[in-house]
């Protein structure tokens, strides 16, 4: 069952914690991939000290391709996060673009199908 | 959002959700474990608690020379420790001295006291920028240092997360602890500005 985010309530009182304005995590899938790293080093799967040194050699190879681009670091984390569990053969790259190639030829509204209860009587 | 529309996101929001559910399936990951991190850093571990750390060094000189001498040991005190939370050194800012904090290779950051790091703790410009030219980025952070303070650059690193010990403000004197930690942000504990006075 894939877990179903809550809907953001951006200035309410269940407003999400930001710092000086900003979210912790500007994407969904940022904290996803932000999690995943997490349990797996929970579980010992991956050494967080590896993962880093992968994220650190994304981010500097980011860098010298595109010095004044746009910094993309959950995009560095999810590559280095990817490189890690190649290496320590977990799953590979062919494994992911399989699925995610699954993943993206879903039908719209995949994850809409679900009860939300709009259509009931009360 | 609607699937219409290709955000820059979506491919790489799918390839997150595929590498997720190929963990869950290999029974590496579990969904729940997942969330409570997401959970965790969204909104239980945040610049609240080097806040309340430093709020306690104001008033216990006691507590400030253990942190200045022993961080790690000084925030598992408060109840404060985790992951990132290794090998912390606190740097007192002072009227004679500066300490302001940076990550040049990614973003090492004292995830216990400050939660994760802002975006533009990771931006290349400030990693890059900050160790050239301390002065000029702190004034651009509207922190106005005289020519007679030292400036200090500390990179941070896996062996050592430097958390910055911000000046009390003048004219807090009569304040409590808890007045005075939501003094504190965020900024001045990494050393781009100071604590304001209320």
């Amino acid at each position: 069952v894939t877990a179903v985010l809550p809907e953001l309530d951006l200035d309410g009182p269940a407003a999400p914690p930001r710092s000086n304005g900003e979210l912790v995590f500007a994407e969904p899938w940022q904290g996803r991939a932000f999690g995943l790293v997490m349990a797996l080093t929970d579980r010992g799967v991956l050494s967080y000290d590896a993962f880093r040194r992968a994220l650190v050699e994304r981010i500097d190879a980011q860098e010298q391709a595109s010095p004044t681009g746009q910094s993309h670091y959950y995009q560095c984390w999810l590559e280095a996060l990817e490189q890690v569990l190649d290496t320590a053969a977990v799953v590979s790259p062919t494994e992911i673009d399989a699925r995610a190639a699954a993943f993206a030829a879903r039908p719209p509204g995949h994850d809409h199908d679900h009860d939300h209860g709009h259509d009931h009587d009360h | 959002m609607t699937p219409e529309t290709l955000e820059p996101g979506l491919d790489l929001a799918t390839r997150t959700e595929a590498l997720e559910s190929l963990m869950l399936e290999k029974g590496l990951a579990d969904t729940q474990t997942i969330e409570t991190f997401i959970g965790i850093y969204e909104t239980k571990v945040g610049p609240m608690n080097g806040a309340k750390v430093v709020a306690r060094a104001w008033t216990d000189p006691e507590y400030k020379a253990r942190l200045l001498a022993d961080g790690t040991g000084a925030v598992a005190e408060l109840g404060f420790k985790g992951p990132q939370g290794e090998h912390i050194v606190v740097l007192e800012n002072t009227a004679a001295q500066h300490h302001v904090v940076v990550c040049t290779l990614c973003s090492c950051y004292p995830w216990p006291l400050l939660g994760l790091p802002p975006s533009w703790y990771k931006d290349s410009s400030y990693r890059s920028r900050v160790v050239k030219e301390p002065r000029a980025v702190l004034r651009e952070w509207g922190t106005e240092l005289d020519d007679d303070v030292a400036v200090r650059v500390h990179d941070s690193s896996s062996e050592v997360r430097y958390f910055v010990l911000p000046e009390r403000p003048a004219g807090t004197d009569d304040l409590s602890e808890d007045e005075l930690a939501a003094l504190v942000t965020r900024d001045a504990m990494v050393g781009v500005t100071k604590v304001a006075a209320p």
